[in-house]
């Protein structure tokens, strides 16, 4: 095994590049909270090479602009705990984070990793996909901004190349009058979720005001379109099977270890039409 | 910087309160360094997946999973761990039932200890949800619960540290 520590952004690019270029798989380590569990029985692992961004402190902080929250690549969920101006501007950033692990994973453990991890079961994606947030991604040659909501191409696959580091995650700052996160699971602390889901709605007139998105029900995180495309619409429904017609076409949930598909496409339609009962009486 | 298999790498860092440099295998976790190298054996392996928190320690002052930190990513940081704590300091917790077996006791201090000399996070959190990453298969949590609560309160009770 080959830890490599760099200083810089730049210097963490440059050795990615050169491992791309040469074929060697240089894996970012961040909190390590996915990729250090149970390690010493993982030896495969350990002939692998690391990249610990631990060093970069470029990556750390947790800026406020204007128009977003930027959460640096290092950011963790208890970063945004501890920060009282997230729980009053972007609630559901605050509510995951409190429902991540428990405290010592909340710690150690940060918001780029959840994305880069691609697990369909993270539990920070679907709250900062409803916001709308971008993923800052650098290489050597450059930067861009991907939206979250395009960053995954399949079964914990996505549009990152080997040679980009997140950087940040950029969350507009938009006014928002339905925000609702929910996360079942067999415990509240130290739970894989089953079914989750994060709504918000942009306030205001407009079309397109409607985020639906759902985790542990499909091969990725998804945004339930469908659902959004209804709700848009100012469809009136009035049971939790008025969703089901929608979530049929937006969600493909399996029988694994954790639940059934049957038991996730019904908790999920009660999900929605109970929060939205409770967040937006207009709805139903 | 880096560091290949077989060749150490240096590591410097504040443990409890004092410099040190250690010389690890960059594949070496901060649980293994603590107990194997250094001979701090209070920090427990109970899971070594982040889920039972006996191997808590706290980091530059909060709880962390020393099972899930490679040591190599200590560098310039502080660990703190149960070896740095008096007993006799724990008052109303040695009296309450909170340990039993004692597997778990050296993480729940920890926890303990954080939520202790931070008061702010009652304001926000609840003493389970604080604990909730410390799993205890003997005491039923109750103890462990009733114990830090009569410890923090009794700073409050004395007009301390609040
Ligand atoms: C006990 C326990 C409980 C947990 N509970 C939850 C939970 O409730 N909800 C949940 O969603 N997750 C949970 N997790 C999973 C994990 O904590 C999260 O996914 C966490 O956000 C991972 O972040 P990390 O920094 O620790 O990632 P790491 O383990 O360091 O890395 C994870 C992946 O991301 C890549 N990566 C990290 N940073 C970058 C970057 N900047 N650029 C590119 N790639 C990067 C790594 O190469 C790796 O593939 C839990 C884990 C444990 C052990
Ligand atoms: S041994 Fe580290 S959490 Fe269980
Ligand atoms: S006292 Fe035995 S596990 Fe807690």
């Amino acid at each position: 095994m080959k830890v490599h520590a760099p200083a810089t952004v730049n210097e963490a690019c440059e050795m990615l590049a050169r491992a791309a270029a040469e074929g060697r798989t240089l894996r970012p380590l961040a909190g390590g909270t996915d990729l250090l569990v149970h390690w010493p029985s993982k030896s495969a692992a350990h002939e692998g090479e690391y990249l610990d961004l631990s060093g970069v402190s470029e990556l750390r902080p947790l800026v406020w602009r204007d128009d977003a929250l930027v959460l640096g690549a290092l950011t963790t969920y208890w970063d945004v705990v501890r920060e009282a101006r997230v729980a009053a501007e972007l609630p559901l950033l605050n509510a995951a984070a409190r429902q991540v692990g428990a405290v010592q994973i909340q710690s150690r453990g940060t918001w780029a990793g959840n994305i880069a991890n691609a697990s369909p079961a993270a539990d920070g994606v679907p709250v900062l996909m409803a916001y709308d947030a971008g993923v800052a991604l650098r290489s050597s040659g450059g930067e861009r901004v991907v939206p979250l909501s395009a960053f995954y191409t399949g079964y914990r696959a996505s549009v990152r190349r080997p040679d980009e580091l997140i950087t940040a995650i950029e969350v507009p700052i938009r006014s928002r009058d339905v925000a609702v996160f929910h996360k079942v699971g067999p415990r509240r602390a130290q739970a894989i979720t089953k079914i989750g889901v994060a709504i918000t709605r942009l306030a205001g007139s407009g079309a397109d005001r409607w985020r639906i998105v759902a985790n542990s029900v499909a091969p990725t995180v998804v945004r339930c379109r469908e659902v959004e495309r209804l709700l848009d619409s100012g469809a009136r429904i009035t049971s939790a099977g008025g969703f089901m017609p929608a979530l049929q076409a937006d969600i493909s949930p399996i029988d694994d270890i954790r639940s059934t598909a049957a038991y996730r496409r019904t908790v999920m339609g009660r999900l929605l039409y109970h929060s939205l009962l409770g967040a937006c009486s207009s709805v139903v | 910087m880096a560091c290949e298999d077989g060749r150490a790498m240096e590591v410097r860092l504040t443990l409890n309160g004092k410099p040190v440099r250690v010389e690890v295998d960059p594949r070496e976790r901060l649980l293994d360094t603590l107990r194997y190298r250094l001979g701090l054996t209070g920090s427990k392996e109970g899971c070594g997946e982040g889920e039972c928190g006996a191997c808590t320690v706290l980091m530059d002052g909060v709880p962390a999973n020393s099972c899930l930190v490679l040591t190599a990513q200590c560098r310039g940081r502080s660990v703190r761990t149960i070896e740095s704590v008096d007993a006799k300091a724990l008052g109303p917790m040695l009296a309450s039932g909170a340990t039993q077996c004692g597997a778990c006791t050296p993480g729940v201090v920890m926890t303990a200890l954080w939520v202790k000399e931070n008061p702010g996070l009652r304001d926000s959190h609840t003493l389970r949800e604080l604990m909730a990453g410390n799993l205890c298969r003997c005491t039923g949590y109750d103890g462990i619960i009733d114990g830090l609560h009569a410890w923090v309160e009794s700073d409050a009770r004395s007009g301390g540290a609040a």
